[in-house]
C-alpha cells in the first residue's frame, strides 16, 4: 500500500500459495498430511491402559496431598535430617515441598497424558482474517469521528480548546506537589558526619576507646565516634556515614604527604564507605595496603592518600585527620569532604 | 429482552442444569458470543510456544505465594532484638522486616517452602520471559501484526526485573541492603537532582525508616498491578492475532493448524500449569535460596564479599563493575560518569532489542502481516543481531559475577574485568559475523539438499569402479519446507539522475535504508534458494549427484 | 600408604625422617631426663629451640634467612610469634612450594612436635603472639550471635557471610574457612597471615575472637544445617541463578517438550 513495498511480494499470496493442485511445481505446498491413528485410536486395550495411567496419576496426586497434610501435622518444624546429597536440611520443608510437588505434577501429568493419548489428535486448520478493517468500515468510523468532532465544535471554538488544554496540563501539578513531603531537603546532610574535633575513636568490636598501641602494623580496626551506640534510634543513618577503618602503615611507606600529616605515627583513618556507590569497602590487603570494594571492585591505595587504582570509583577515599589526646585516638575535625558516593553539588 | 424470556420459558424444566447456568450468564455477560470464536480456537503444537506459558504460570505462582507471604511479613524498619527460633541470631538487633522473614522461615510451618517457591518462581519467571523473548525474536514472530504485543512483552520483562529487585530488597538482609545502598549511589549520581531525589525516595538520609515500606508497596501493588494489566492485554492479543506457526505442509499465512482449545489445549495448557508448579515446588524442597539467616541483618557498615543481585540484574551489575572510574569536577559540581554511563547503557541495551522490530520493518519496507515463522537461518542479519545482543548480555553477566569467576577458575579479578571491557565491544561484532556465516552455510546446505537430495550414507560402487554416495531425493513436504521462504530483492534507490538529466534528491535516511536493506537481501547476505527450473534440470537428467 | 610411598622419594624425605628421629630421641630424652621439673621444662624448651633451629635451617632458611631475618624471597620472622608458625606450617602453607599471587593451603608435612619446635625457635627470635590454648578457641562460653555480628563487621567482607571465601585483587583470594581448625582460625586473626590484616587483642578482644570461632563452627561446620535444602555453595545469587536456569527452567522446558511432542502413531511413517 505504500511505495516502499515494490520489492516484496503482495500480502495475500506471498510464498504460500497453498496451491495443492499445481502439480508441475515440485516445491508447492502438498497440503496437510493425512491423519494417522495412534495406537489408542485403534486398539481399545491400549486406550484403556492410557485411561488407567491417567487415573493412577490423579490417584497419586490425591495420596500426595494426604501426605502433605500428614507431614504438616506430624513433622516438627525444627527437625533437621540428613539427606544425601542435599545436606542437613529441614525435614518439614523437604517433605512439604516434595509432596506438594508430586501432588501438583501428577495432576498436570495426568491431564497432559489424557490429552495426548485419548483426546482427538486430528489437526485442524482455522482460517485467519486480516486484522485491518475493510475499507467501508474504516470510512464509516472516520465519518463518525468527523461528525462527532464537528458536533462538539471543538475545532471552531479555539478558546474552549486552549483553556481546556491549559487546565488539563496544570491539574497533575497538584500530584507532583503532594510528593514534596516524601523527604527533607538535602541541605548539608550529605556533607557532614558524626566526627568533629575531640571525638574519640571507639573500637566497633570491643566498644572501647582506641589507643595508638591497640593498632599494630598490618592490623585492621573498625571505629565509630564515641557516643554512638547500636541501640540508638538513628544508628543506621549515622554509621552509614561515620564508619571508619584504621590501619597502621610504617610512616616511611606512606607516599602521600597530607596522609602522613593527618596520621598518628603511621595510624591512618579512612572512611569505610566507598566513593563509588557507598558499599562498606574493607577488603584490606596488609602487604600491598590496597583496599578493595566487594561490590564493584574499586581498589584504593591506603598508603597513597586513598587514591583509586582500579575500578569504577571516581575519587579517593576521604581521610579523617586524627591525633592523640590523653593516650586515646581522637578526631581533629570532621572529614574535609563528603564521604560516600559523589553527587552533583559535591564539588 | 423478550427473546431471552421466551427462550427461558420454553426451556424451563427441560434444559440441564449447566445449560441453565450458562443461559443465565449469557443473558448478562454474552458468553455464548464470546465462546463462539474462542472455544475451539486452534493452537499449533511446538515446545517453544510453551516458554511464554512457563512465564505466565510462574507469574501466577508468584502471586499465589506472594499473597501468602504478605500475611506474615512486616514491611517495617523499626528495630527489634531477635528472640525467635534461630539460635545463632539471638540478641541481634534487626529490623522488623528481617525478623518477620526469619519467623516465616523458622516459625511458620511451610513458610520456608512458600518463601523458596516464591523466590525460585521469580528466577524462573524472568528466565522464561527472556527465553520466550528470544524465541519470538529469532523466529521473527514480532512482525506485523504483533509489534505491539512484542512491546507489551518487553515491558513485562523490564517491570519483572524491577519487581524482582524490590522483592529481593524487602527482607532487609545484608545482601539486599547492600543492593539498596547501590541504588542510593545511583540516585545520587543523577546530575542536578540526585541529592534531592535521594532524600525524597529514602525519606531522608540512607537508609532511614521508609525505604522498605515504600518498596513493599511498589513490590506488591504498583508493579504487579501494572504487570497484571499488561499480561491480560498480552494474552488477549495472542488470542486475537491467533498463534504463529512454523512453516510446513498445509500451513499457510492464511491459516493456523493445530488442535482446538477445548479440549486438547485446555488439558495441555491447564496441565502444564500444574507441571510447572510441581517442578518449582520440588526445587524449593531440595535447593535453598536466599538463606537470609546465614546472611544476617543489614547494617550500613557491614558487607560480604560476593555481593550480587539476582541474575536478571546481573548484566547491569556487570556494566557497573567494569566501568572505569571517570568523574568530572567543574564549577563546584560533580558528574559521576562511573555510575552514570552504566546506568544509561543499561536501558539502551534493553531498548536496542525492543525497537528492533520497527527498524527491521522500516529497512525491509515490509508492511504485510506475517503468521508463518522464519527459520533463523533464512534471516542471517536478524539472527546475527540477536546473537550479538545475547553475547553482549552474557559478557556483562560474566562481569557481574567477576569475583566468583575469579575464585572458582583461579583467575584475577582485574584480568576478568579487562576481558569484559574489551569483550563487550568485540564479542558482539565477532558473534554477528560468525552467526551470519553459519546461517549462510546452513542455507547452502538446504539448497544442496533440495537439489541433490539427502545423503543416505549408502556407498555404491559403479560398474566402472567409481564409488558414490546415494542421495535420496526429498519428498514434496520437505521440498516445500526448505523453499517456502521469501527472498525479495534489496531496496533500490534508482538512478540519482533522471532521464532529463536532473539530479534527484535522495534523503540520507533513504540511502541508509538502501544500505541496510542490502545487508538483509543483498547478494552476499543470501544464498539464492533453488528455483523450480534448476531442480527440474538436475532431477530430470541423471539419477545421482 | 600410596601417598606415603610417593613421598618417600622426595628429596627432603631422608632429612625429614632424620629430623623426626632426632626429635623423638630428644623428646624421649627430655621425658626421661632425671632432673627436677622446672629444670626439665627449661631444658625441654631450649632443646625444642635447638631442634627447631635445625628444622628451620632445612625448611625455611632459604627464603627467610638463616636467622629468620628475612630475604628478598621471604619476610622477616622476628616477632611474628609462635602462633604465626603454628598457622603457616600447620595449614601446610609453609614451606611454600611455588611463587604465585598467594601461597595456598596444602597438606602439612610436619608432625605436631616438629611444628612446636619450629614455633619455639621462631618465638625465640622476638616476642610475638603465642599459640593459643584450647580454652581460648573452644566454643564453651562463647556468644555465637555476637560472633556473627563481629564476623560480619570484620571478616565477611573478604571471607563471605559464612566463610566460603572470596576474591581479592590480582588473583589473590580470601580462602574458604570450611574445614579449617578453630585453632588456626584463631591464629590467623592474631597474626594476619600473608595479605590478611591481623586482629590483635587491641582490635578484637580474646572474647571477640572466641565468639567468631564459635560462630564459624555453627554456620560453616560439618553438621551445619541448611534448612532450605542444598546450599549451592553458599555463594549467593550467582549460583542460585545458574541453578534456576539449568534445573528450574531446564525442567520446565523438558516437560514442555513432552507436552508438545507428537504422540506415537500406530504405524511408523
Amino acid at each position: 500500500m505504500s511505495e516502499t513495498e515494490e520489492n516484496l511480494p503482495s500480502e495475500r499470496e506471498s510464498a504460500h500459495e497453498g496451491a495443492v493442485g499445481k502439480t508441475d511445481n515440485p516445491f508447492a505446498d502438498p497440503g496437510l498430511p493425512p491423519h494417522e491413528h495412534r495406537i489408542q485410536d485403534i486398539d481399545e486395550r491400549a486406550a484403556r491402559r492410557s485411561e488407567r495411567t491417567v487415573a493412577l496419576l490423579f490417584l497419586v496426586s490425591m495420596l500426595a496431598t494426604v501426605a502433605f497434610i500428614a507431614s504438616y501435622v506430624a513433622i516438627p518444624i525444627d527437625k533437621i535430617i540428613y539427606v544425601f546429597p542435599l545436606g542437613h536440611i529441614s525435614a518439614l520443608n523437604f517433605a512439604l515441598g516434595l509432596t506438594l510437588g508430586v501432588a501438583l505434577f501428577c495432576i498436570g501429568a495426568g491431564a497432559v497424558h489424557w490429552a495426548r493419548t485419548l483426546m482427538s489428535d486430528v489437526e485442524v486448520a482455522d482460517d485467519r482474517h486480516p486484522i485491518e478493517a475493510a475499507p467501508e468500515v474504516k470510512a464509516k468510523v472516520l465519518a463518525d469521528f468527523a461528525q462527532g468532532a464537528k458536533e462538539s465544535q471543538f475545532g471552531r471554538r479555539k478558546l474552549i480548546r486552549n483553556t481546556m488544554f491549559g487546565a488539563l496540563a496544570l491539574v497533575p501539578l497538584s500530584g507532583v506537589v503532594l510528593l514534596r513531603d516524601l523527604g527533607p531537603l538535602p541541605e548539608k546532610k550529605l556533607r557532614t558526619t558524626g566526627w568533629k574535633k575531640g571525638v574519640r575513636l571507639v573500637n566497633q568490636s570491643t566498644n572501647l576507646p582506641l589507643r595508638p598501641e591497640d593498632i599494630a602494623v598490618g592490623s585492621l580496626t573498625f571505629a565509630k565516634p564515641e557516643g554512638l551506640e547500636e541501640s540508638d534510634e538513628d544508628f543506621a543513618n549515622k554509621i552509614a556515614k561515620d564508619a571508619l577503618m584504621l590501619v597502621r602503615i610504617q610512616p616511611q611507606n606512606i607516599k602521600d604527604k597530607q596522609e602522613l600529616a593527618w596520621s598518628h605515627e603511621g595510624i591512618v583513618a579512612y572512611s569505610k564507605i566507598c566513593t563509588h556507590v557507598g558499599c562498606p569497602i574493607s577488603l584490606y590487603e596488609q602487604q600491598t595496603h590496597h583496599v578493595l570494594c566487594p561490590c564493584h571492585q574499586s581498589t584504593f591505595d591506603l598508603s597513597d592518600g586513598g587514591r583509586v587504582i582500579f575500578g569504577p570509583a571516581g575519587h579517593a577515599l576521604p581521610q579523617l585527620h586524627i591525633t592523640v589526646k590523653d593516650g586515646f585516638l581522637e578526631a581533629v575535625s570532621d572529614f574535609a569532604e563528603p564521604v560516600g558516593p559523589s553527587f552533583w553539588e559535591r564539588g | 429482552m423478550s427473546n431471552e424470556t421466551t427462550a427461558t420459558t420454553t426451556r424451563r424444566g427441560q434444559a440441564p442444569r449447566g445449560e441453565r447456568i450458562a443461559d443465565w450468564a449469557d443473558g448478562r455477560l454474552g458468553i455464548y458470543s464470546l465462546a463462539k470464536s474462542n472455544m475451539r480456537k486452534i493452537f499449533p503444537d511446538h515446545w517453544s510456544f510453551m516458554l511464554g506459558e512457563v512465564a505466565l504460570y510462574s507469574f501466577v505462582i508468584i502471586i499465589l505465594t506472594g499473597v501468602y507471604l504478605t500475611l506474615f511479613f512486616h514491611p517495617s524498619m523499626a528495630e527489634v532484638t531477635y528472640h525467635g527460633s534461630y539460635v545463632p541470631m539471638h540478641g541481634i538487633r534487626m529490623t522488623q522486616a528481617f525478623e518477620s522473614t526469619l519467623d516465616i522461615s523458622f516459625d511458620v510451618r511451610g513458610g520456608l517452602l512458600i518463601r523458596q517457591i516464591h523466590h525460585w518462581a521469580a528466577l524462573v519467571f524472568l528466565a522464561a520471559m527472556m527465553v520466550h523473548m528470544m524465541r519470538v525474536f529469532f523466529t521473527g514472530a514480532f512482525r506485523k501484526p504483533r509489534e505491539v504485543n512484542w512491546l507489551f512483552g518487553f515491558l513485562l520483562f523490564v517491570l519483572g526485573m524491577f519487581t524482582g529487585f524490590t522483592g529481593y530488597s524487602l527482607p532487609d538482609d545484608l545482601l539486599s541492603g547492600t543492593g539498596v545502598r547501590f541504588i542510593e549511589g545511583v540516585i545520587l549520581a543523577m546530575p542536578l537532582v540526585g541529592s534531592y531525589l535521594q532524600m525524597f525516595i529514602f525519606g531522608g538520609e540512607f537508609p532511614g525508616h521508609d525505604i522498605i515500606p515504600r518498596f513493599f508497596t511498589v513490590h506488591v501493588l504498583l508493579l504487579p498491578g501494572i504487570m497484571l494489566g499488561l499480561l491480560v492485554a498480552h494474552l488477549i492479543l495472542v488470542f486475537y492475532h491467533k498463534h504463529t506457526q512454523f512453516p510446513g505442509a498445509g500451513k499457510t499465512n492464511n491459516n493456523v493448524v493445530g488442535m482446538p482449545l477445548l479440549p486438547v489445549y485446555m488439558a495441555k495448557a491447564g496441565g502444564f500449569f500444574f507441571l510447572v508448579f510441581g517442578v518449582i515446588s520440588v526445587i524449593a524442597a531440595v535447593a535453598s535460596i536466599n538463606p537470609v539467616w546465614a546472611i544476617g541483618p543489614y547494617r550500613p557498615d557491614q558487607v560480604s564479599t560476593g555481593a550480587q543481585p539476582d541474575w536478571y540484574m546481573g548484566f547491569a551489575e556487570g556494566l557497573v563493575r567494569v566501568m572505569p572510574g571517570w568523574e568530572w569536577n567543574f564549577w563546584g559540581h560533580t558528574i559521576n560518569f562511573g555510575v552514570l554511563i552504566p546506568i544509561l547503557v543499561f536501558p539502551l541495551v534493553l531498548i536496542a532489542i525492543a525497537v528492533y522490530p520497527f527498524i527491521e520493518s522500516w529497512v525491509r519496507g515490509d508492511k504485510r502481516e506475517h503468521h508463518i515463522l522464519d527459520r533463523p537461518r533464512n534471516t542471517p542479519t536478524r539472527t546475527g543481531f540477536g546473537v550479538a545482543w545475547l553475547v553482549a548480555y552474557f559478557v556483562m553477566l560474566i562481569g557481574g559475577g567477576n569475583d566468583l569467576w575469579a575464585t572458582h577458575f583461579h583467575l584475577s579479578i582485574n584480568s576478568i574485568t579487562w576481558f569484559v571491557r574489551i569483550g563487550f565491544f568485540v564479542g558482539p561484532v565477532l558473534a554477528f559475523i560468525a552467526t551470519k556465516r553459519i546461517c549462510l552455510g546452513l542455507q547452502r546446505r538446504d539448497r544442496d539438499k533440495v537439489l541433490h537430495g539427502r545423503e543416505s550414507g549408502i556407498i555404491k560402487r559403479l560398474p566402472h569402479g567409481e564409488f558414490i554416495e546415494v542421495h535420496e531425493p526429498l519428498n514434496q513436504e520437505q521440498l516445500h519446507f526448505l523453499t517456502q521462504h521469501e527472498q525479495p530483492e534489496p531496496l533500490e534507490l534508482g538512478p540519482e539522475v533522471d532521464e532529463n538529466g536532473v539530479r534527484r534528491k535522495i534523503k540520507r535516511t533513504q540511502k541508509l535504508r538502501a544500505k541496510l536493506s542490502k545487508s538483509y537481501y543483498g547478494e552476499d547476505n543470501v544464498i539464492p534458494k533453488p528455483t523450480v527450473e534448476e531442480y527440474k534440470e538436475i532431477t530430470s537428467g541423471h539419477g545421482h549427484h | 600408604m600410596k601417598k606415603l610411598s610417593a613421598r618417600r622419594r622426595h628429596p627432603l624425605a631422608a632429612l625429614v625422617v632424620l629430623l623426626f628421629a632426632l626429635a623423638v630421641t630428644g623428646g624421649l630424652y627430655a621425658a626421661f631426663a632425671p632432673a627436677s621439673k622446672a629444670q626439665a621444662d627449661d631444658t625441654a624448651q631450649s632443646l625444642a629451640i635447638k631442634e627447631g633451629k635445625k628444622l628451620f635451617a632445612v625448611g625455611c632458611a632459604s627464603c627467610h634467612g638463616t636467622g629468620g631475618q628475612g630475604t628478598s624471597d621471604g619476610p622477616s620472622l622476628v616477632g611474628v610469634g609462635a602462633a604465626a608458625v603454628d598457622f603457616q606450617v600447620g595449614t601446610g602453607r609453609m614451606p611454600a612450594q611455588q611463587p604465585g599471587a598467594q601461597v595456598p593451603r596444602k597438606r602439612n608435612i610436619y608432625t605436631n612436635a616438629q611444628i612446636d619446635q619450629l614455633a619455639a625457635y621462631v618465638a625465640s627470635l622476638g616476642a610475638g603472639p603465642s599459640v593459643p590454648d584450647k580454652s581460648q578457641y573452644s566454643a564453651e562460653g562463647a556468644d555465637i550471635a555476637k560472633g556473627g555480628e563481629l564476623f560480619r563487621t570484620n571478616c565477611a567482607q573478604c571471607h563471605n557471610f559464612t566463610g566460603k571465601g572470596g576474591a581479592l585483587t590480582n588473583g589473590k583470594f580470601a580462602p574458604t574457612l570450611e574445614g579449617v581448625a578453630p585453632k588456626h582460625i584463631y591464629e590467623a586473626m592474631q597474626t594476619g597471615p600473608q595479605n590478611m590484616p591481623s586482629f590483635g587483642d587491641g582490635t578484637l578482644s580474646p572474647q571477640n575472637k572466641k565468639d567468631i570461632v564459635a560462630y564459624l563452627g555453627a554456620v560453616n561446620g560439618d553438621k551445619t544445617a541448611t534448612p532450605g535444602g542444598m546450599e549451592l555453595g553458599g555463594l549467593g545469587p550467582v549460583t542460585e541463578g545458574l541453578f534456576g536456569y539449568i534445573f528450574g527452567l531446564g525442567a520446565c522446558v523438558a516437560v514442555a517438550i513432552w507436552v508438545a511432542a507428537r504422540t506415537t502413531k500406530a504405524k511408523k511413517s
